[in-house]
């Protein structure tokens, strides 16, 4: 689909870490999620990177986007829930890290 | 339009949203004919889109299947025209519930259900259904026992949500038709379920 794409670097069920980074400028990774560790839930496809688009450049090589799923009681410390409550994001690979 | 002979000032993104239009028209980058068919085009998508997809995945089992597999690929095939690879739907289970939020922004499966509602947009919603989704859906009139887990889906990206609601019992042998006109558009949000009506 797209001219260039990054090769998919993760699995479904694997652990990730999302990196705790805060660049300047339009970034599709929530900041309440940065630091924290996650399963890839599926491999959404690949997508011209966000950050690039917003500077009106290609965006190419195309981003792997994934869907991460993670514990609500790992991200809040104080949820008030079920153990099994999870928060899934979409997250694009050079965000993610091996956990 | 509304308010005909009351003089209304024009608000802030009202004056925006004139003052781009006039200019982009005046370059000749837009015309005033396109502008008025995209508005026809988004007022003609309303939940009812999304309904008799619903309407059709408690109908039909292999539609349900290619609908949770691949959202887009399902709903081409009912005629609805959904852009290639960005459609996921989830589905509510006796033991998950499902809902959407987009925290980032409003991302909305337009698509299917039409203009997002205000709330759906606001920074209340936005902010609390990730941090405290069993009070935010309670405050909705939805109570989720403690012993069912909740699937909150931040669209953050470029993938758009819709909730596959649970088809409400005493519903056997209804028509698609009938069974559409059940589902709200904040069911497939998920801040709310589908319910068959009292009296019927």
């Amino acid at each position: 689909m797209w001219s260039s794409v990054v090769e998919v670097k993760y699995k479904v069920g694997e652990k990730v870490k999302v990196m705790k980074a805060y660049p300047l400028g339009h970034v599709r990774t929530p900041f309440y999620i940065r630091g924290h560790v996650g399963t890839i839930e599926r491999l959404c496809g690949s997508f011209p990177n966000p950050e690039e688009l917003a500077q009106m450049r290609d965006g190419l090589p195309a981003q792997p986007l994934y869907r991460v799923r993670f514990l609500q009681n790992e991200v809040w410390p104080d949820y008030r829930g079920g153990p099994a409550d999870v928060v899934e994001i979409e997250i694009f690979q050079h965000w993610l890290e091996k956990a | 339009m509304s308010d005909r002979g009351k003089y209304r000032p024009l608000s802030y993104f009202q004056l925006m949203e004139v003052t781009l239009r006039e200019l982009l028209v005046e370059k000749g980058l837009i015309t005033e004919e396109q502008v008025n068919a995209t508005l026809e085009d988004m007022r003609r998508r309303t939940p009812e889109r999304g309904a008799r997809v619903v309407a059709r995945a408690w109908v039909d089992e292999g539609f349900r299947k290619r609908l949770l597999e691949n959202g887009s690929k399902a709903c081409e095939a009912l005629g609805l025209d959904v852009p290639a690879l960005k459609l996921v739907v989830v589905e509510n289970t006796p033991q998950v519930h499902n809902v959407i939020v987009c925290t980032l922004c409003s991302c909305y499966p337009r698509m299917l259900l039409g203009i997002p509602p205000d709330w759906y947009k606001s920074r209340n919603y936005r902010s609390r259904m990730v941090r405290e989704p069993r009070r935010v859906l309670a405050e909705f009139g939805l109570e989720i026992p403690e012993k069912m887990t909740i699937r909150v889906h931040d669209s953050t990206a470029d993938m758009r949500y819709m909730v596959l609601p649970m088809r409400p019992p005493g519903t056997e042998g209804w028509s698609e038709e009938r069974l559409a006109a059940l589902v709200s558009r904040n069911a497939m949000i998920g801040v709310a379920v589908v319910q068959r009506p009292a009296t019927s």
